[in-house]
């Protein structure tokens, strides 16, 4: 069947499935689900790591691969003198990041922010759905976090996850007072939407521009307090002091690959998530950068990573045309009552379950014979966005939705009328380097904010709370660098645990050729044949 | 942008020029896809790939017009004829302030961005725009002091600068734009109630005997707990 006879069974359907609502599913059933479908559970996509300070828990081979790789600095000897000394060095300039120094600098502390693209360049700024905060009178940060504990099958640390829904109303009030123009209601409340797993509504939006608009006002904000940046100067060691807590880090300058040696009483790492590593294949939601850099960093010089064998697929993300495929398509629209169709025409999953649980009912379809093949040799099924318009009036998916319309506009698709083909697409690395209430990892003076770190979200996150989680954090992470800067002397840098890694991966007859941090995925064609006219 | 699932069925090659220079690339694809298919390696110019960050502005001519066109790399397909070149910085005037220290924004645009009442009404911005915004619009908007409106009008602006490029007044509407949206939600939004009750809530200790219960709980009586309390409300 062709995608446009596909698209005729989806429109043809469209009336009886509005009376629709599958039934939530039993949590058994939930668990087969998973279990069968969910990309974390197959065992050939994993393997467990030999060396390090998670020797012997189970991840990914492609993050295993980083995670165990050799250093830039490998084989050289790098002189450590110092050519920056800072109080803190943010390595990571997205929402965390950005979150970081506003804070620290607030705080009295000599700031450097270094990152690998342009500050703003991360996760933060592709986020469509919205930020989580209990703030309604129907809701509570009580409510906030059985939601996000469920949600996270009971996994998450209670004590970071109390701390984010407490945390919530005031970093929202903090966002706002830097200029976010958050959605209002008629009263001038904020507008409240519901997301996967949430009990109430509770994430606020601004249009379907939430993270950009964050993005680009945090950014602002640097710039206009004059903190340092340093862009395309990706870290590609950290540096150690004698007693083994961190010292600064090595960065590397793009523009002429040279290595920059910067001396640090504390170094908070926010380098995001992972999603251009294509694990299992998958195609992704994130941006360039992502290529797990803070992992690989922080796992040389012995910080502990917690729950690295979990990834978030994001159910919907678009596989057709080609060009889009792995690109976003908001929860939001879901929440809106946009539907789940296989070819058959029919609903197979409550579309408000959980991602986790929604991307394996698709990825089931798929793989029973019930998903849509496109041209570029993928597999979808249908996402019947139409139905935002039939339920809530014409024109709600021009006002709340502008962003969607207009990406697949581009290709001549009018979500306004049509229906979009989605697949699973790898969005949010679940886990991370594992932190305390002050974003401080196993490693003295080393501290995490945002998706590099671990934890929070337990083994799936729910829709608007990454958004909360780098503002919550980012914040803490920045006050607690600038307090803990003012009680720490300098530490001499050196290479020790680099070499101690190394050491250990000789004991284990390693012998890895693939370098880590990976910075940038690649893309580029490299077999033989001119492509010059 | 990612990689293929499957091989993918051959594809015709259109020939294109990126930055001069002529190349064979498969049809359909991005032209950020062509740079990596010809051989460019990219860090500057590439980000979200997503139309979002506006990382990686170009500059393109096509056979059927004179027009000069202007996109975004990773939206924007490649065509027989066609010839690009990316535009990934522009330098831009950028005003220094504290958004929540102006006394009267409206008045401090004139001496931050004195060159936002320059406007000529060329239109060359909204042509430009990738993201389809009435940029001259807000320009003016701006000027007469309708920060709301501006708002309104630019909240899809994702700072790729190209108006930058193009303004013959010499302006960076973009930042006009920011900083109007800004100086709106600092000082013209009111706050919202319900939001400030909240924190008092929060701070006063309200839920701090529920919270003392919560951490006695062993976790099947969490389990239990968060399962009762997550049902959805009555309405």
């Amino acid at each position: 069947m062709s995608i446009n006879e596909s698209k005729t069974v989806v429109e043809t359907s469209r009336e009886r499935r509005l009376k629709q609502t599958p039934a939530a599913l039993a949590d058994d059933v939930k668990k087969t689900l998973l279990s069968n479908h969910h990309p974390d559970y197959r065992q050939d996509a994993y393997q467990t790591l030999r060396v390090g300070p998670n020797a012997g828990d189970r991840t990914v081979k492609e993050l295993a691969a980083l995670l165990e790789a050799k250093s830039h600095l490998a084989g050289g000897s790098l002189p450590l003198t110092p050519q920056e000394k800072v109080d803190v060095l943010i390595i990571g300039g997205g929402g965390a990041g950005a979150a970081a120094a506003l804070e620290a600098q607030a705080a009295g502390a000599n700031v450097l922010l270094a990152t690998k693209l342009r500050l703003g360049d991360s996760n933060t700024v592709m986020a469509e759905g919205g930020i989580q905060a209990a703030v309604n009178p129907d809701d509570s940060p009580l409510r906030h976090f059985a939601d996000t504990l469920k949600g996270g099958h009971f996994k998450n640390d209670k004590k970071l996850l109390r701390i984010l829904v407490e945390e919530g109303p005031s970093a929202v009030h903090w966002l706002m007072r830097l200029g976010v123009l958050f959605d209002r209601d008629e009263t001038g409340n904020l507008k409240m939407r519901s997301g996967g797993g949430t009990s109430v509504p509770r994430v606020l939006t601004c249009r379907d521009y939430t993270g950009l608009e964050l993005m680009r006002v945090l950014k602002d904000a640097v710039i206009n307090e004059k903190i340092r940046v340093m862009e395309f100067a990706p870290a590609v060691e950290l540096l150690s002091g004698t007693d083994g807590g961190c010292a600064g880090a090595v960065l590397k300058d793009l523009d002429n690959d040279r290595f920059i040696v910067v001396q640090a009483k504390v170094v908070i790492i926010s380098t995001g998530g992972s999603g251009r590593l294509h694990i299992q294949r998958f195609p992704t939601s994130n941006h360039f950068g992502a290529t797990g850099d803070g992992l690989a960093l922080a796992y040389r010089l012995g910080a502990k990573l917690l729950y690295i064998d979990t990834f978030q697929y994001h159910p919907t993300g678009s596989v057709f045309p080609e060009p889009m495929a792995g690109l976003l398509v908001t929860e939001a629209l879901r929440s809106a009552g946009a539907q789940l169709v296989n070819a058959k025409g029919e609903r197979f999953v409550n579309e408000m379950e959980t991602r986790d649980v929604v991307a394996a009912a698709v990825i089931q379809e798929c793989q029973e014979g019930r998903g849509v093949p496109t041209p570029g040799g993928r597999m979808g099924v249908w996402l019947d966005i139409p139905v935002v318009e039939q339920l809530h009036g014409e024109g709600t998916i021009e006002k709340r939705f502008p962003n969607m319309l207009r990406l697949f506009s581009r290709y001549g698709i009018d979500i306004k009328k049509e229906p979009v083909l989605i697949y699973p697409t790898l969005h949010y690395q679940n886990g991370g380097i594992k932190i305390d209430e002050q974003g401080r990892s196993t490693i003295d003076r080393l501290l995490v904010a945002g998706e590099a770190s671990g934890g929070l979200h337990g083994r799936n996150r729910l829709m608007g709370n990454s958004l909360l989680d780098i503002i919550v954090f980012g914040r803490r992470a920045g006050q607690a660098a600038a307090s803990l800067a003012k009680t720490t002397g300098w530490a001499a840098p050196t290479l020790n645990h680099l070499q101690a890694f190394e050491a250990a991966q000789a004991k284990a007859n390693m012998h890895p050729d693939v370098t880590s941090p990976l910075l940038f995925p690649d893309y580029v064609r490299r077999t033989q044949g001119a492509t010059t006219a | 942008m990612t990689p293929m699932v499957t091989e993918k069925p051959a594809t015709p090659l259109v020939s294109v020029e990126i930055m001069g220079k002529p190349h064979r690339v498969p049809q359909g694809i991005t032209v950020l896809q062509a740079m990596w298919y010809s051989g460019h390696e990219l860090v500057r110019g590439v980000g979200c790939l997503g139309g979002t960050c506006g990382a990686c502005g170009i500059v393109y001519r096509t056979t059927d017009t004179f027009e000069l066109k202007n996109g975004l790399g990773c939206q924007t397909l490649v065509e027989e004829g066609m010839s690009f070149s990316m535009v990934p910085h522009f330098a831009a005037a950028r005003a220094h302030y504290k958004i929540t220290e102006l006394a009267d924004p409206k008045e401090a645009l004139f001496e931050l961005y004195p060159e936002a009442a320059r406007c000529v009404n060329c239109n060359a911005c909204n042509r430009v725009c990738p993201q389809g915004i009435d940029v001259r619009s807000s320009v003016w908007c701006a000027v007469f002091g309708n920060f709301d409106q501006v708002a309104e009008l630019t909240m899809s602006c994702n700072n790729c600068g190209l108006c930058v490029v193009r303004c013959p007044a010499d302006m960076a509407p973009n930042l006009i734009a920011l900083y109007a949206r800004r100086a709106y939600g600092v000082h013209e939004m009111p706050p919202p109630e319900r939001l400030n009750h909240r924190i008092q809530e929060i701070s006063g200790g309200m839920w701090e005997a529920e919270w003392q219960k919560i951490q006695s709980m062993d976790d099947t009586a969490l389990t239990r707990y968060c399962l009762d309390y997550s049902k959805p409300a009555a309405k």
